[in-house]
């Protein structure tokens, strides 16, 4: 491959810019996915945050969902924050019956675990994969992971205010997933790590 | 390490909140029917109030803060966000919206004011709020009194798409000139946007607003959605356009597919067929200068 790989971005809705700065800060090109046409040619796929529902939604009527999942099966890399996590789950619980995912990452995830808007926080967070200085994490409205299978590799645990940690960063080979908005902070340290395994896996 | 502390309400998380909605249509709904309507269609959020502005403007009287139990039956019903309304000025509605938990408080020019000289200290919430502007000397005051997103505010329930253009057009045109200007002549357009200079700094620096900015006030048809978005709005806003239409269900996905497929009008020319009739609307023209929307908030 090239030096520089291109990474599509979902762009049904959501924060589709931040993640493209962040991408390209660490030197991938990017493009933009709206259609099954869209994936062809990329190196990895990045979906952003937005609203879990609508994103699956919109993804439904774009006749997306085929696709994207036959690009996961046949390797495509895949980062998801907070509404991209639940749209990589293999099963997802507080969702509406009809929503869907592409799947491929062996974990249920909880919609809205932490409440409201109100209750949406940022918080230093421990991500010993990326470095030993905290991350700057940004949850809004954010899904956590309740339980993982074997081939699930949680990157970083979240405890706060005394309570039991819960699981908010995964990685299963080249599936990548955050409950939290790195692209809101301006430390790419997560989208460097996923631009690495995009490299390693061409 | 051990625990760290959690930290809410901040900008950050008030800002990034309307990220989330960028690309997406906020759907008005006065009940859980149109509520869910809207969500099926694909909106990203609802904003639930007690009357349509054409209804307001039809109906006429004070015009408030919806029904508690309205709101909560609402959040019930479907799991995209849901925004309401306050009145400007009006702090105790907005308190009683954050003790609701809603997700996003518009302190609207659609709602009666509650105060004709201060809006509402937003910075003292830990809801974050959405407010209308016609121009950026607005949009930047409302940012200073702690707004996480800005909305052009166009003229509500008139399906007249007019207001709504001349406003963006004005917000991103005075954003032009400022990131054009020197330094030194930051300091005057502060004066004259009679903005913070600050962030009127930031603005000329960025080019662009530091939040989210969104259309709204007369979008009616799908290609209504489409030439907001074309002249740069992040998302869209609307109001009677979708549920004063012969057929709401599909309005509300055409405009929701528009609004995604904004630069591509073979989508937009697909989506527009077979709509049924829109929203019958009235000339903003032909509207009363004291009735007109756009005048309240300063």
């Amino acid at each position: 491959m090239t030096t520089s790989p291109l990474i599509g971005v979902l762009a049904l809705q959501g924060d589709v810019k931040e993640h493209e700065v962040a991408l390209q800060a660490v030197g991938a090109r990017t493009i933009r996915v709206r259609s099954a046409e869209d994936l062809s040619g990329i190196d990895g796929l990045v979906i952003p945050g937005g609203e879990s529902t609508t994103m699956s939604n919109l993804a439904i009527r774009a006749d997306l969902f085929e696709p994207l999942r036959a690009a996961s099966s046949a390797g495509l890399p895949m980062y998801g924050s907070c509404a991209g996590m639940i749209m990589l789950a293999d099963r997802v619980t507080d969702a509406r019956p009809d929503q869907q995912t592409i799947g491929g990452l062996d974990v249920t995830v909880r919609r809205n675990a932490f409440g409201r808007q109100v209750d949406s926080f940022e918080i230093d967070l421990d991500i010993p994969v990326v470095g030993t200085t905290p991350f700057k994490a940004v949850f809004i409205r954010a899904p956590l992971v309740e339980s993982t299978g074997p081939e699930v590799e949680v990157l970083s645990i979240l405890r706060r205010d005394g309570a039991a940690g819960t699981i908010v960063a995964v990685r299963q080979g080249v599936r990548l997933a955050t409950s939290f908005h790195p692209e809101l902070t301006g430390d790419t340290r997560i989208h460097d790590l996923f631009v690495q395994i995009v490299r390693q896996h061409s | 390490m051990g625990d760290q502390e959690a930290v809410t309400g901040t900008s950050r998380v008030k800002r990034g909140m309307a990220d989330m909605l960028k690309g997406g249509v906020i759907m008005d709904v006065v009940n859980v029917e149109q509520a869910k309507i809207a969500e099926d269609a694909g909106a990203v959020a609802v904003m639930a109030l007690e009357r349509v502005p054409a209804d307001i403007r039809a109906q006429g009287g004070v015009a408030r803060m919806s029904d508690p139990d309205m709101i909560d039956a609402i959040m019930s019903a479907v799991s995209v966000p849901v925004m309401a309304k306050a009145r400007i000025g009006h702090f105790a509605e907005a308190q009683i919206l954050q003790s609701l938990g809603v997700d996003y408080i518009d302190e609207s020019e659609v709602l009666t004011p509650a105060d004709y000289a201060n809006h509402i200290d937003k910075q003292l919430f830990t809801v974050p709020f959405v407010c209308g502007a016609t121009n950026l000397g607005e949009a930047l005051r409302r940012l200073n009194e702690g707004a996480a997103m800005i909305r052009s505010k166009g003229e509500a329930g008139t399906g007249d798409v007019s207001n709504a253009v001349t406003h963006i057009r004005r917000i991103r045109g005075d954003i032009a000139r400022l990131t054009s200007m020197s330094p030194d002549e930051l300091y005057v357009a502060a004066k004259e946007l009679q903005a913070s200079y600050d962030l009127v700094a930031e603005v000329a620096r960025l080019g662009r607003l530091p939040v989210v900015l969104f259309t709204a006030g007369g979008i009616a048809t799908p290609a209504d959605a489409a030439m907001m978005m074309q002249l740069g709005a992040d998302g869209v806003f609307v109001g009677s356009g979708i549920f004063k239409s012969g057929d709401p269900v599909r309005r509300a996905e055409a405009i929701v597919q528009a609004t995604m497929n904004f630069d591509n009008p073979d989508v937009v020319a697909k989506v527009s067929r077979g709509l049924g009739e829109a929203m019958v609307g009235i000339n903003v023209a032909d509207i009363p200068v004291a009735h007109r929307l756009e005048d309240r908030g300063w």
